[in-house]
């Protein structure tokens, strides 16, 4: 093509500009092959304003779904894999002192002997006293979750507690302690954070919901759920939704956000204590081979 | 924009692929650890307790 511009009034140009023209027309194929690049090239390289303007709006739109993906699924199962080490740590630790500090303590404890036999009474529970705010005092552990659910629970439900990577689940300030007579609340997040509250749904009447502390292992069994707007603090009363009887049941009262994905409501799950028995007597035997898959 | 973005990279079309899904990446490990964290602190859109606590 360079000599035509050479002589702008040569007929040969002409010529081939020409035929070239009918080339396009009558041969595509050989058309896209001579001027493939020329006028794509001219085209892309016009940047207008509409043009970044929606590609920018495309981004965005692209960006805000994969902060969704990242906070429901990605982050999710970062802090559901790390609350849950954390989790088996915690208790791991709580298994070795025991072992260490109070070794002797079943040739002292007359209810020993009678362990293998029939399901010990360790008489009234040993109830453990407030720990300070974000401080990690128990491990869940929710058969009906999972095999391997184990997580901390922590004292406070904000969100230093609840978004922690180490710990996840909120014990409510002011109600009562695993094992004490009257409520002891927890909550939790449905899904992401670890989503520690799941699968609450699922929950069936009889399921465990075993809460292991430095003491020992508490047994709850799940009862009943019900569903409360966000403001309905009466399910943390020591008796729930009757805040001036007096307590006479221990419960355990798990909260989380429902329906699933949303904050409109929240999902109350209840559980009474069924038994306890300190460390030292080991594991309930549906919990036992989940505490020694930990270590 | 990204037309720009593809004819500024060098090489035949193979390595500006790969050039472009290096890219790409990159721009997801910062979103993921950094930009994506930080704006979860900001919206916590998440509440799970009654109470509002």
């Amino acid at each position: 093509m360079c000599p035509q511009a050479d002589d702008p009034t040569s007929p040969v140009p002409n010529g081939i500009e020409s035929s070239s023209a009918a080339a396009a027309v009558s041969e595509p194929a050989v058309a896209a092959e001579e001027g493939f690049k020329r006028p794509r090239r001219a085209k892309a390289a016009r940047i207008t304003v509409v043009g970044v303007l929606g590609e920018l709006l495309i981004t965005a739109g692209v960006l805000v779904l994969l902060f969704l993906g990242w906070q429901l699924w990605w982050n999710d199962m970062i802090m559901a894999n790390s609350q849950s080490e954390a989790a088996s740590q915690i208790s791991q630790d709580w298994i070795a002192q025991d072992t260490s500090t109070a070794e002797p303590a079943p040739s002292v404890d007359p209810a020993e002997p009678n362990a293998a036999a029939a399901p010990a009474d360790y008489g009234v529970p040993v109830v453990g006293s407030a720990p300070a705010n974000a401080q990690a005092f128990a491990v869940l552990y929710v058969p009906r979750f999972g095999a391997d659910y184990h997580r901390t629970i922590a004292e406070g439900t904000g969100h230093d507690v609840l978004n922690s990577n180490r710990l996840g689940i909120g014990h409510y300030k002011g109600t009562e302690m695993p094992g004490e007579v009257g409520n002891f609340a927890v909550a939790a997040h449905r899904s992401a954070f670890g989503g520690g509250m799941h699968l609450i749904n699922e929950l069936q009447l009889g399921d465990a919901i075993y809460v292991q502390t430095a003491d020992g292992y508490y047994t709850y069994r799940y009862r009943d759920t019900e569903y409360v707007a966000p403001s309905q603090v009466q399910v943390l009363a020591s008796v729930p939704n009757n805040p001036t009887a007096s307590a006479v049941d221990r419960i355990i009262t798990l909260t989380s956000c429902n329906p699933l994905y949303s904050t409109a409501e929240r999902i109350i799950a209840y559980g009474v204590l069924e038994s306890w028995q300190p460390l030292s007597a080991g594991a309930p035997a549906e919990l036992a081979p989940i505490i020694a898959a930990q270590g | 924009m990204y037309a720009a973005l593809w004819r500024v990279l060098p090489g035949p079309i193979w390595v500006r692929i790969i050039l472009v899904l290096i890219l790409v990446v990159a721009v997801l490990a910062v979103l993921a650890t950094w930009v994506y964290p930080w704006i979860d602190g900001i919206i916590n859109n998440q509440e799970a307790t009654v109470g509002g606590a």
